[in-house]
């Protein structure tokens, strides 16, 4: 099932509006109302990035949207039949690295994940300067008995607008794992489309934002199950200050024969300030029998007596809410199976929440 | 001395005391009793400046310093301590982050030097052993899951660490086993010194047992409305609060 719209950056009709019921919070017809000019080419040094220390295979960076040698679509990307030892995945890397003034870049990718790989994928989003505006597409096929975990982390400027989308094709006993984390932009979206094909395939599509000033994210997600016996968990975890807006839409369909799955989604947000907002749209849309799902939704704040026992202790009113704000966050990234990335993520943390 | 003088709090402007006075000489345990919904917590938690609890009128002093005036972090800096009725859960923070955390930030705040890691892990192992505390469970978040006699423990530990010198005890003993009650009482018992003082809130006479007290008070509708020695609460105990409550209309 593909409900979503195709952002064409050259195509001013492809730019959804609010109109379009899956856009709604995010009106991308509002800020980019024609073509932009095509960003300029830019150096990326081949060495850096959030998860350089990490990446032990794969490494591709993209300086808006083109490659070292200047392409802006790769296919085949990712290996197979590669992983010797089931405890060792294998690491690659993919940057998104942007710098432009107003102009706009586009990239699409095809990666897949072999026939009982195990890979962690990096991926980061990282805005240098500017109101560029980036559009990344993303299909991933995994196939039989393969693994990947996915691991975004979005770093885009305050003025920027950044759409990326992945197409998500599991097999039969195949496992996704994803953890976006991101402290949003002008406009941003992470989309992620999965087709669970159920018969002992797992999902587990987790995100967490963090947003300050007037920024946005966007985290929509749409996992299909289409055969009997899949799981897909759901974490999803927000904390927005000031003027900032939090988008969550996540959509499980079942589909009628997808008997037996089970689904479990949560989303919680903290709103810290008097003019944030949140806007949580979670749908369990069911055909099938004897389903397991389970939904929950929280907006909120802190917790006024849990903040008044901190300071009764001697901890500043500063201090407790921000040692209350990270233990909240904190849970999407303990989800996080491999150790090195969690703890690259958790130092990326708490030095943007 | 904790001196609290004509004092009157409003929760939601509904006056929960009016005109409470009250003097705790340093070195001095006094006991608080009374019925429920007297406004003993009420009590602490406005000592301790609890947001919400508003102090309308009256004076409460600590070392002769205003205490009305600082904010919670800042009364805990100068030694205010309340052991809670009902310890709050803190999900994701683990108990010794936590405490170490506590600690720290209230030796910054008194221009002290930090306690180091190494050193605060010593603190509490001492400290958990003598309130027979299993280890591990301090790595587990804050009171998350912890049973009452746990979390009431766990109290009287961040009190042995933080060595607080103005302490309130809010029914610390409700809850508590009787093995565990003794070890409570002794946790409390070693921070009795010339310099601290202490308000022991309870229902239970069987505590002041262990906890001797210098002087006990009645709290009733807001005011104390008898004090004496120790005898006042053997004489509680057996009488019940009848004779303090207004007369029902
Ligand atoms: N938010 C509130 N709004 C109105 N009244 C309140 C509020 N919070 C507390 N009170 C009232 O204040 C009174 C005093 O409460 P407090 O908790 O201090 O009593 P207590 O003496 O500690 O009782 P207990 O022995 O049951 O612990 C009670 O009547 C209670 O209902
Ligand atoms: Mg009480």
């Amino acid at each position: 099932m593909n409900l979503a719209t195709r952002i064409d950056l050259n195509d001013v009709s492809s730019f959804p509006s609010r109109r379009v019921e899956q856009w709604k919070y995010t009106d991308v017809r509002r800020y980019l109302r024609e073509v932009p000019a095509a960003a300029e080419r830019i150096d990326v040094e081949v060495d850096g990035g959030p998860f350089r220390a990490l990446c032990t295979n794969e490494y591709q960076t993209f300086g808006n949207g083109r490659t070292h040698e200047g392409d802006n679509l790769l296919k085949g990307f990712g290996r197979k039949g590669l992983t010797v030892r089931p405890d060792a995945p294998l690491l690659d890397a993919i940057r998104f690295v942007s710098d432009s003034a107003f102009g706009g870049w586009q990239a699409s990718l095809g990666y897949t994940v072999g026939p009982n790989d195990h890979v962690v994928l990096l991926e980061s989003y990282e805005g240098r300067a500017g109101a560029y505006i980036a559009n990344a597409a993303i299909n991933f096929v995994v196939l039989e008995g393969g693994r990947l975990d996915r691991i975004v982390l979005a770093d885009d400027t305050a003025e920027a607008i950044s759409i990326s989308r992945a197409d998500v094709t599991l097999s039969e006993g195949s496992e996704f794992n994803q953890t976006i984390l991101t402290t949003g932009a002008k406009l941003q979206r992470f989309e992620t489309n999965v087709t669970h094909p159920g018969h002992g395939a797992t999902v587990r599509a987790d995100g967490l934002y963090a947003l300050t000033g007037d920024r946005h994210a966007d985290l929509t997600s749409i996992v299909t199950h289409a055969g009997p016996d899949g799981q897909t968990s759901q974490l999803i975890k927000g904390v927005v200050r000031d003027t900032a807006r939090g988008v969550f839409q996540g959509k499980i369909v079942v589909e009628r024969g997808a008997d037996g799955t089970d689904a479990r989604m949560g989303h919680h947000a903290l709103i810290l300030s008097d003019r944030g907002e949140v806007d949580a749209k979670p749908e369990l849309i069911i055909y099938a029998d004897d389903v397991q799902c389970a939904h929950g939704n929280t907006v909120g704040n802190l917790d006024e007596s849990a903040l008044f026992y901190m300071q009764q202790r001697g901890l500043s009113a500063e201090e407790a809410r921000a040692l209350l704000t990270r233990a909240f966050l904190f849970e999407v990234v303990d989800r996080i199976e491999h150790e090195g990335a969690r703890e690259e993520v958790r130092t990326w943390l708490m030095e943007s929440s | 001395m904790l001196s609290i003088s004509n004092f009157h709090v409003s929760v939601a402007d509904t006056p929960i005391l009016k005109g409470l006075t009250l003097d705790v000489p340093a070195g001095e345990v006094h006991a608080i009793m009374g019925p429920n919904g007297a406004g003993k917590s009420t009590l602490g938690y406005a000592v301790s400046g609890r947001p919400g609890y508003e102090a309308t009128e009256g004076t409460v002093t600590w070392r002769g310093e205003d205490l009305l005036g600082l904010d919670p972090a800042e009364r805990a800096a100068k030694g205010v301590f309340l052991s809670f009725q009902y310890p709050i859960e803190i999900p994701g923070v683990p108990a010794l982050t936590f405490v170490r955390t506590a600690l720290n930030a209230q030796k910054r705040a008194r221009g002290e030097a930090e306690v180091s890691a190494p050193e605060f892990l010593k603190q509490v192992k001492a400290a958990s052993k003598a309130l027979k505390m299993d280890f591990d469970m301090l790595k587990r978040p804050l009171n998350v899951g912890f049973s009452g006699g746990e979390k009431k423990r766990m109290e009287i530990l961040q009190m042995a660490l933080l060595e607080p010198s103005l302490l309130i005890l809010d029914e610390t003993d409700s809850g508590l086993d009787i093995d565990a009650l003794r070890i409570v009482a002794d946790g409390v018992n070693a921070l009795r010194g010339p310099e601290r003082s202490m308000l022991v809130i309870t229902h239970y006479q069987r505590l002041l047992d262990y906890i001797k007290p210098d002087k006990v008070h009645v709290l009733a509708a807001g005011k104390i409305v008898a004090s004496g020695g120790p005898e006042l609460a053997h004489q509680l105990e057996a009488e019940g609060y009848d004779k303090y409550l207004p007369v029902a209309a």
